[in-house]
């Protein structure tokens, strides 16, 4: 195979790793939507936490989108 | 057309050379110190008058005091009160450099690694020297969770000492992948805006508005999760904690 178009293929199996954040991301803010309903007292008490696990899994995203910059860009 | 990536380029606005040691006043140098003066004023210039009902600026920089404040008393304690100046330094030219680079062909020192890497490296270095210089070598005990079964601390102690290490990494490359991720995709979609023209160029236009603020958003936030970070791994090196 000709090595751009295997750098090309690789960049793009660099962004599976988006299927993995979509779940986290999807999950803090689901929980924190479920348990603010449950408890809507406590709720602003936890969001600087939301926005915490929200920022730590949006880094695993830039990651792999590091990772796919390097793949194209560096190599 | 320009590329996206153009806006990182870093430019020599004076070249000075220390030997064979490169040491010019880039563009990135250059939006750091405006960044720091621009901190300074607000600091400053905002305590100066010590008004009981604060002023716009006074308030301000109260609040980012006793937000950073805050922060270091819940994260670590009473033994913190030594570290929080670097901290709240730290908050504020990280924010500063982060909001400073959403302003129209201004330049995010922040968005090259070498810059998060050398703040993350000084926080990694200095809070494994408070370590040691607090617990001697019963700082190495931090590496063996409690509770374990022998058979799998052979397996764990390897781990909790390479996750130790990739901290300066995931800390740098978290605030650099973001502020990186975040002007690449704003100047993207400002292409898609001059390829469109006037009767479909403001959806993406409209985009940009909407992303803009989310950006906003993400600099204060990568600020405060660098902060609060580098305070959860200052009370590992003070308390020990596990």
């Amino acid at each position: 195979m000709d090595a751009s178009a295997a750098k090309l293929i690789g960049a793009g199996l660099a962004t599976i790793a988006l299927a993995g954040v979509g779940v986290g991301i999807g999950n803090i803010f689901g929980s924190f939507v479920s348990g603010a309903l449950r408890n809507p007292e406590a709720a602003p008490r936890v969001f600087g936490n939301v926005l915490l696990g929200f920022a730590l899994t949006e880094a695993v995203a830039l990651f792999a989108l590091v990772i796919a910059f390097m793949i194209l860009f560096v190599f | 057309m320009h590329s996206p990536m153009e806006q990182f380029e870093i430019k020599r606005l004076l070249a000075f050379h220390i030997g064979s040691l490169d040491a010019s006043f880039t563009n990135s140098a250059l939006w750091m110190m405006i960044a720091v003066a621009l901190a300074t004023v607000v600091f400053v210039f905002g305590m100066s008058r010590r008004a009981m009902v604060p002023g716009r600026l006074q308030s301000a920089a109260e609040l980012g005091y006793e937000f950073i404040a805050g922060m270091v008393r819940d994260n670590v304690g009473n033994a913190g009160k030594k570290y929080f100046p670097f901290i709240l330094t730290l908050f504020v030219f990280i924010l500063f450099c982060n909001l400073l680079g959403l302003v129209p062909y201004a330049f995010t020192p922040t968005s090259h690694i070498i810059v998060t890497f050398a703040m993350a490296a000084t926080v990694f270095v200095g809070v494994t020297i408070i370590g040691f210089a607090k617990h001697g070598l019963h700082f190495v005990s931090f590496f063996v969770p409690k509770g374990v079964p022998f058979v799998l601390l052979l397996l764990l102690v390897p781990i909790e000492i390479i996750s130790y290490f990739v901290r300066p990494f995931s800390l740098s490359i978290r605030l650099f992948a973001n502020m990186l991720a975040g002007h690449t995709m704003l100047k993207v979609f400002g292409g898609f805006v001059v390829m469109l023209g006037v009767y479909a160029g403001w959806a993406p236009l409209a985009f940009i508005v909407a992303f803009t603020g989310l950006e906003l958003l993400i600099a204060f936030l990568q600020a405060y999760v660098f902060a609060i970070l580098t305070c959860l791994y200052l009370n590992d090196a003070i308390h020990l904690s596990h």
